[in-house]
């Protein structure tokens, strides 16, 4: 009886305490628990923020470059604008995990890059001199995808390609095209990076809550997903042909250029694994991240070394892309066996992330009631 | 012995107990209905989803697009009717139908307390819950009884038992005690809880909520019986639930027990509550008591006696037939339904459907998100006989798209309250050879580590 009455008196303690609806949890006493805010200032502050900020350097060089080109269509300029849509492309692997804010509300990720693109559409389109990048429907016909056909798929050779902006009878429509991809790119670009500059980052950092509303849980899921759905299915698997049982070059990113495809991969990979780290963006330094809130969980409940094998993982597949040809559309074709090894890798790192670590972080991927007591 | 059965059985009570709960189950469940409505669960639980997964033996239950809400309107206004007693027959047998029906067309959304209404209302089929305080008793003063026999309040107070007995029985487990699992998963999470959010990363937190959770639950039967320990216990019921309720989403389950546990204080307070109802509505409670006591018919006691005993025999037993599975129940889950296994596990799971060609030996993967929802492939990927049953769906869709010579292989991970995720299926057996039954599923790989207890 005295268990009972002690047991209880845990119990009043705990629903007067519960009820104290007023008390504040933002005193900064609370030194035992982990900080999550910490953690959300680390992400936007030492990564999110500067990532956007360098691409967003990236896009207007890029828009620049472009502009040149078609005020001036040569080889020369052609090249120029080439590796800045290199850089652009690489740039966007930095930044495309952030689907949150300013970027979910534009569909930022889609207008950039989604692939394969439309190419026929996009002649039509250029044929017809009719288009509208703003619709949705136009998603597969800009962004990157766009670019590297209109810089690099046109025709076999650079002569070919520049007479498509200088002597072809829609040459005025193809400069246009050509300079609204790019304008666009950089003004999302533009629209997502103020959007964290202007209050997004505040909201960001202050949502602490635990709910399905609050920033960690938000920025977890979508972290699972981009990891899930973009790195390992958009750049390896559905060109590997795991979900339709043949290889599909043309689903390859970059298709027109398809020696980036390894290092796009391999920059995307990278962002993920720094993220999960807390890395800050070009930069050694380490903030708070993933891997220190599950050791601070793992120090309460004494299982795996979850964030020790989720990083480990991450090394045997970066170590894996070693093998891997510089060119997707190449090691689809000629020994396709290794990309779908690099799949397996990759899906390893899926179980880890979203099975044990939602499980550790206690994140639900939806919401309804659950079992009562 | 013998004498002391016959006399306990001819007891007579008063009836206000039975028709207080009566009309708050009713109003509750009416609360219910409309709560699912209104937060869009129907649309997004029963309509949106292509495919939905049935018990076995009820593969004809399935929802009817969106005459599903029609069902719900059914159950609503059913419930209603029971709350004020009109037609009550009918009406709990309709609720009862309809509310089980609901719950049959997706095991997906599976939980022991719809489990818990679905007996309840049945229960509640057999027992004079319109003898007092109902429409049906104003009407028809022939069925209007302030007095029946005890055996009908007892019988809602034994099955309350059980759900509370149960479920602490079941807490008796390694996980739960001795690694305070899951709790030490879920109550770190809601560090934003004003003030408890830092005293839920304790560690000796997490014990004191096992511990005490499990000794709530076995002992709380016997306190609420208890008359000195009764009100001590009440306050116990209204703390445990609403703190259940603070920290974990789960719905209007808590209010529901709560309510529920008034049936055991005596009548004096009931007949107080309906005064107060009365007051509130303007409804003359005197007519109802009448002094009557309702008697059975000896044939139809009987019948009733003998059906209830064996309500609450298979009630009694239902919950144990785990132990005749091999394997740890935890994993394979035979058995750990319908048995008040309430919050014992933290399981995810990811599986990963493989479509081959038996003859060229083509193969490609399945998107599960092309079929299923999120909360299903939650669910699908923890359970086998969700895995069983999506594969035989698949195979059927892929035939249909023209791929031939179908065999179907999942790999799939699951882990358990903290441990490490590890293969779950056996990725070597095609499904499709597999049917599903109530004998071991033999394609679950084992588990490898032991959780004892009940």
């Amino acid at each position: 009886m005295i268990r009972i009455l002690r047991f209880s008196t845990l119990f009043l303690l705990a629903a007067v305490i519960s009820c104290s609806d007023t008390e504040d949890t933002d005193d900064g006493a609370n030194t035992d628990s982990f900080d999550r805010g910490e953690m959300l200032q680390n992400w936007a502050d030492n990564i999110i923020i500067p990532s956007f900020e360098n691409f967003e350097g990236i896009t207007q060089t890029l828009e620049e470059k472009t502009f040149a080109f078609t005020s001036d269509p040569s080889e020369t300029t052609l090249n120029e604008l080439r590796s800045a849509y290199e850089d652009g492309y690489l740039g966007f692997q930095t930044v495309s995990l952030f689907e949150i804010g300013e970027a979910e509300a534009i569909n930022y990720r889609s207008n950039l890059n989604t692939y394969p693109l439309d190419a026929a559409g996009v002649d039509g389109k250029i044929s017809t001199d009719d288009y509208n990048l703003e619709l949705p429907s136009a998603y597969d016909e800009q962004g990157f995808p766009a670019l590297d056909y209109l810089l690099n798929g046109l025709a076999e050779t650079d002569t070919e390609i520049v007479e498509f902006y200088t002597s072809h009878e829609n040459a005025e429509v193809y400069k246009n095209y050509l300079n609204d991809v790019s304008k666009r790119i950089n003004a999302l670009t533009n629209t997502v990076h103020s959007g964290w500059k202007d209050s997004f980052r505040d909201d960001f950092v202050s949502n602490t809550g635990s709910s399905s509303t609050g920033a960690v849980d938000r920025i977890t899921n979508d972290y699972v997903l981009y990891y899930e759905k973009f790195v390992r299915s958009g750049k390896i698997g559905i060109p590997a042909g795991v979900f339709t049982g043949n290889p599909v070059p043309g689903a390859v990113e970059a298709y027109y250029s398809p020696s980036l495809s390894k290092d796009l991969y391999l920059k995307s990979l990278q962002t993920t694994q720094n993220f999960f780290n807390g890395r800050h963006f070009n930069g050694s330094q380490e903030g708070p991240g993933y891997d220190d809130y599950l050791d601070y969980l793992n120090s309460i409940k004494n299982g795996e070394d979850l964030s020790k094998l989720i990083n480990s993982q991450f090394d045997i597949i970066r170590a894996h892309a070693e093998v891997l040809d510089n060119s997707f559309v190449s090691q689809v074709e000629n020994n396709n066996n290794e990309m779908l090894a690099a799949y397996d890798e990759l899906q390893q790192n899926v179980i880890l992330l979203k099975v044990d670590m939602m499980q550790a972080l206690s994140i639900s991927v939806d919401y309804v009631d659950s079992d009562g007591d | 012995m013998n004498q002391k059965i016959t006399s306990y059985f001819n007891e007579k009570t008063q009836a206000a107990p039975l028709a207080v709960f009566r009309v708050f189950f009713g109003f509750m469940m009416l609360a219910s209905i409309i709560r699912f409505w209104l937060n869009g669960w129907i649309e997004k639980l029963y309509i949106l989803p292509e495919f939905s997964f049935s018990y076995y033996g009820f593969e004809w239950v399935k929802p009817l697009g969106n005459f599903t809400y029609i069902i719900f309107l059914i159950c609503g206004l059913s419930a209603f009717f029971v709350g004020i007693g009109y037609k009550y027959r009918l009406a709990i047998i309709t609720f009862f139908i309809s509310f089980t029906y609901i719950e049959l067309m997706d095991k997906t959304t599976y939980l022991n307390h719809y489990y818990f209404i679905s007996i309840l209302s049945f229960l509640l089929i057999f027992l004079p819950a319109n003898a007092y305080f109902s429409l049906d008793a104003k009407k028809n003063t022939g069925i209007a009884f302030q007095k029946i026999p005890r055996w009908c309040i007892d019988s809602i107070k034994l099955l309350l038992g059980i759900v509370y007995f149960y479920a602490g029985l079941a807490k008796i487990n390694f996980d739960w005690l001795l690694k305070a699992m899951p709790l030490k998963i879920w109550l770190p999470s809601k560090y934003d809880l004003p003030f408890l959010g830092d005293l839920l990363q304790q560690e000796w937190v997490h014990y004191a909520f096992s511990w005490s959770g499990m000794l709530y639950d076995l002992l709380i039967p016997f306190l609420l019986l208890y008359r000195p320990t009764r009100l001590f216990a009440f306050v116990m019921v209204v703390i445990f639930h609403v703190l259940t309720r603070v920290l974990f989403p789960i719905g209007m389950f808590p209010y529901i027990m709560i309510v529920s546990a008034i049936i055991f204080f005596d009548p004096g307070i009931h007949h107080k509550i309906l005064e107060k109802i009365s007051r509130l509505f303007g409804i003359v409670k005197a007519r109802f008591d009448n002094g009557r006591a309702l008697n059975y018919l000896s044939n139809k006691r009987k019948f009733l006696l003998s059906f209830l005993s064996l309500f609450f025999i298979v009630q009694l037993l239902l919950p144990w037939r785990y132990l005749l599975y091999p394997g740890e129940l935890f994993w394979t889950e035979e058995g750990f339904r319908f048995s008040w296994r309430v919050m014992l596990m933290e399981k995810a799971g990811y599986a990963q459907f493989k479509v081959v060609d038996g003859e060229t030996g083509k193969r490609f993967y399945v998107d599960n998100s092309d079929f299923l929802t999120p909360f299903q492939e939650k669910q699908m990927s923890t359970q086998p006989d969700f895995i069983l049953q999506y594969a035989h769906y698949l195979a059927d869709h892929f035939k249909k798209d023209g791929h031939e010579n179908i065999e179907i292989y999942v790999e799939s991970y699951v882990a358990l309250n903290g441990r490490q995720s590890a293969p779950y299926i056996d990725p070597n057996v095609n499904l499709l050879e597999e049917k599903d039954s109530f004998k071991h599923k033999t394609f679950t790989l084992p588990f490898h580590d032991q959780i004892k207890g009940l």
